[in-house]
């Protein structure tokens, strides 16, 4: 029963990490047909927020505050990666809208573009950079709308982003001058270390739970249910959902869904800040981090079908206690005396890597069975 | 992408072809061994690359998991060549399995002794792999990105696997060509690389035939059919599920060959075939050399590896920039790749728009349109 127990709760927060990383792949892969193969970038960049936030907290000024530092890179996380994912969106994403694969190579010569820029920028001046372009792309949209009409609006607007620029450098270097570990750009991997009321572990009922994955688990919780609630209670989570099952009509009922599009892919990459901010929390921080949970992320999305939010968290889950179960050869603990040469072959899969393998084996028997995954969308169409 | 294309003239035709058989001829004498053996690998790479070619260009499946075909070619080469130069070692097998105290050569190594059999293993195993994943998906119709994922997804899924087996296959340590024999000869040796550029030189002729063949007539009619409307090839009769099996196994065929003769020219095979960024590389090869023009898949896999090498010897941190600016810059502007944007109106419209050519004509009403737009 303990057994049982230990491996639900492990199962639970390897699903949690997938759960918050997929979330926002599913949510643009359901509304825009795209798959995002920067997206494991975003959540390095969430993850690096983290680092920088860290170490900001550690100047004399915020010193006191220290211990809340990780809940300010969730959201410092969540709106770096969103303005990426904006800007990403508004310069490439929507020049390709109707050629997913295309979609999929330029979004993949983003990710290249992005670890190179965390390797060789740095961090300071990367922060700055964010800074500017969170300035230069909001600053416009909160003029009053007299000045938004005007003739004279693009003036405005470079004079906007010239500010921005001034803003950027003027808190990249000022950053730089006071924490000297970001004023070098560096490949090697960062540590974030959590702060002290999340070390340790917890007891309940009997097995100890290290706090940093209950932590990862309560942050998968709150997204999930913020995210629920924003799609189904909020105005413009009606609009998403209602592009997302025809974005055609939905243009007809006059529904931006230009605006639609950058909302959605904004807080899809939001979301995957958070899964940074999440994934630094279970290891070192490094250019390539993003790069070890795509593949769950892609396998979460195929498995869970596309529109269903119910459907990614089933997934997620089912993937993270599979991999548990296979991985850490529980099957075994759990009945001893099973035949031998069924033993032998989950002792032969019991590694994380052959855990991978199985599990993938697993997914294509399944879509053999369920080709469009755990909840298609109704509907009648021939293809498409 | 418009079928009808530009032929060239049949004498840019010869003398392509009389400079080609040239160069080949000539460039084992001319270049140093170093460089003779950049361009015998990058040659070999454009085999892969026509394999990318036949499937995203002509059919319009992306796949991002050659690798792991070329992998299997790759292993099955470098098997051969290590069992049959292992008499000295304990055994009678290769050296690194004593280190995981492996006594006797695994089953399914046991007819790579054979070399007819590698022969036919180097490119009948990755095609027949390639068939299997491809039947299993195509029969669901998965396609489009779903497909791309879970061809990824299998590429990580072999890494893995092969990453992880030491005692089969050596594990992340891959296995070494450089100092095995082959007819009497190290595999290293000057002149066995000098009789290998000249082999891979051949099989890309034969594999760039080859691929002219299959586009070519009813087959080609059709890959192209599923390209641009699949439920339409459906509803006309035809089962896409076999045409893109058939495909799809092809490219793997062609990959494994690709990857033998890659890995016998590296002096090494190893897990790092099998990354997810080396897949995706093939296919920014023939995104920039021209998907749908075979002749631009094997320029662009030649000529982007060489500028890899290049840029990486200069300046090694650009090339991450360069590369990711390629993907970009070739996805939104160049779409038909720069072969296609020759082949097609690109070069007229770039004359025309510097009023070096005049304009064609064409439909009376179009030209009337026209007009009046330059009135304006």
């Amino acid at each position: 029963m303990e057994l049982l127990l230990d491996s639900l709760f492990n199962g639970v927060a390897i699903g949690s990490v997938l759960l918050v990383a997929a979330l926002g792949l599913a949510i643009v892969f359901g509304l825009m047909g795209v798959i995002n193969l920067a997206h494991g970038e975003l959540m390095m960049l969430g993850a690096y927020t983290t680092y920088v936030t860290q170490l900001i907290f550690k100047l004399p000024i915020l010193k006191p505050f220290y211990n809340s530092y990780i809940i300010v890179s969730i959201f410092l996380a969540f709106i770096v990666s969103g303005v990426v994912g904006i800007l990403l969106e508004k310069t490439i994403i929507r020049k390709l809208y109707g050629s997913p694969l295309e979609t999929l190579l330029a979004t993949w010569g983003v990710s290249l573009i992005l670890q190179q820029f965390v390797r060789s920028v740095p961090l300071a001046y990367g922060t700055g950079l964010v800074i500017s372009l969170l300035i230069g792309l909001f600053l416009p949209t909160s003029f009053p709308s007299k000045i938004k009409e005007s003739i004279n609006f693009k003036y405005y607007k470079f004079s906007s982003w010239l500010f921005a620029a001034l803003t950027g450098v003027l808190t990249g270097s000022v950053i730089s001058s006071s924490v000297s570990k970001l004023s070098r750009a560096s490949a090697r991997n960062v540590d974030v270390t959590a702060p002290s009321w999340m070390r340790g572990q917890v007891e309940i009922i009997g097995t100890a739970f290290p706090k940093t994955r209950l932590m990862i688990i309560v942050i998968t919780l709150i997204s999930v249910i913020a995210i629920t609630l924003f799609l189904n209670q909020s105005a413009w989570g009606m609009r998403i959902r209602a592009v997302t099952q025809n974005r055609q009509m939905s243009d007809c009922l006059g529904i931006s869904t230009e605006k639609v599009d950058i909302i959605t892919f904004g807080i899809g990459s939001g979301l995957a800040g958070v899964a940074g901010v999440a994934v630094s929390l279970l290891g070192s921080v490094g250019p390539n981090v993003g790069g070890n949970y795509i593949v769950g992320c892609f396998m979460v999305v195929v498995l869970g079908g596309v529109g269903n939010l119910l459907g990614t968290v089933l997934a997620s889950f089912g993937i993270g206690i599979m991999t548990d179960l296979i991985g850490a050869g529980r099957l075994l603990s759990i009945w001893p005396d099973m035949p031998l040469p069924l033993s032998n072959t989950i002792n032969f899969f019991a590694t994380t890597s052959m855990a991978r393998v199985m599990i993938f084996a697993l997914i294509v028997i399944f879509l053999q069975f369920k080709p469009t995954g755990l909840f298609p969308q109704k509907g009648r169409m021939v293809e498409n | 992408m418009s079928l009808s294309k530009i032929k060239f003239d049949k004498k840019i035709v010869l003398s392509f072809w009389i400079i080609l058989i040239a160069l080949i001829i000539a460039a084992p004498t001319i270049l140093p061994v170093f460089r003779l053996n950049l361009l015998g690998r990058y040659l070999s790479l454009s085999i892969v690359a026509l394999g990318v070619d036949l499937i995203w260009g002509y059919t319009g499946l992306l796949s991002l998991g050659q690798g792991i075909f070329f992998a299997l070619g790759g292993y099955c080469a470098a098997m051969y060549l290590q069992i049959t130069s292992s008499s000295e070692f304990p055994n009678n097998i290769p050296e690194f399995f004593a280190l995981y105290g492996v006594e006797k050569l695994p089953f399914f190594w046991e007819p790579f002794r054979s070399p007819v059999f590698t022969f036919f293993a180097i490119w009948i195993i990755p095609a027949l792999v390639a068939g299997l994943i491809g039947f299993l998906v195509f029969r669901n119709r998965i396609k489009g990105v779903y497909f791309s994922i879970l061809t990824q997804a299998s590429l990580l899924v072999f890494f893995n696997f092969f990453n992880g087996q030491q005692k089969l296959i050596n594990g992340t340590n891959g296995l070494k060509t450089d100092v095995t024999q082959l007819f009497g000869q190290m595999v290293g040796s000057e002149s066995m690389q000098r009789l290998f550029f000249w082999i891979t030189a051949l099989l890309v002729i034969a594999a760039w035939f080859f691929a002219k063949w299959v586009v070519k007539g009813r087959f080609g009619n059709i890959l192209i059919g599923i390209r641009d409307d699949e439920p339409r090839v459906r509803f006309t009769g035809y089962n896409p599920v076999i045409f893109k099996t058939i495909i799809f196994s092809i490219a793997g065929g062609l990959a494994g060959i690709s990857g033998a003769l890659y890995t016998v020219q590296s002096g090494i095979v190893s897990p790092q075939f099998m990354t997810v960024p080396f897949s995706i590389e093939m296919v920014i090869w023939v995104a920039v050399g021209g998907r749908g023009t075979l002749l631009g898949a094997i320029l662009g896999a030649v000529f982007i590896n060489y500028a890899k090498s290049l840029v990486s010897e200069a300046l090694p941190a650009s090339w991450m920039f360069i590369q990711g600016g390629l993907f970009i810059l070739v996805v939104t502007a160049l779409p038909e790749g720069v072969l296609g944007w020759i082949q097609g109106d690109g070069p007229r419209n770039l004359l025309q728009r510097f009023g070096l050519k005049r304009k064609i004509e064409t439909y009376p009403s179009l030209e009337v349109n026209n007009k009046e737009g330059n009135n304006e």
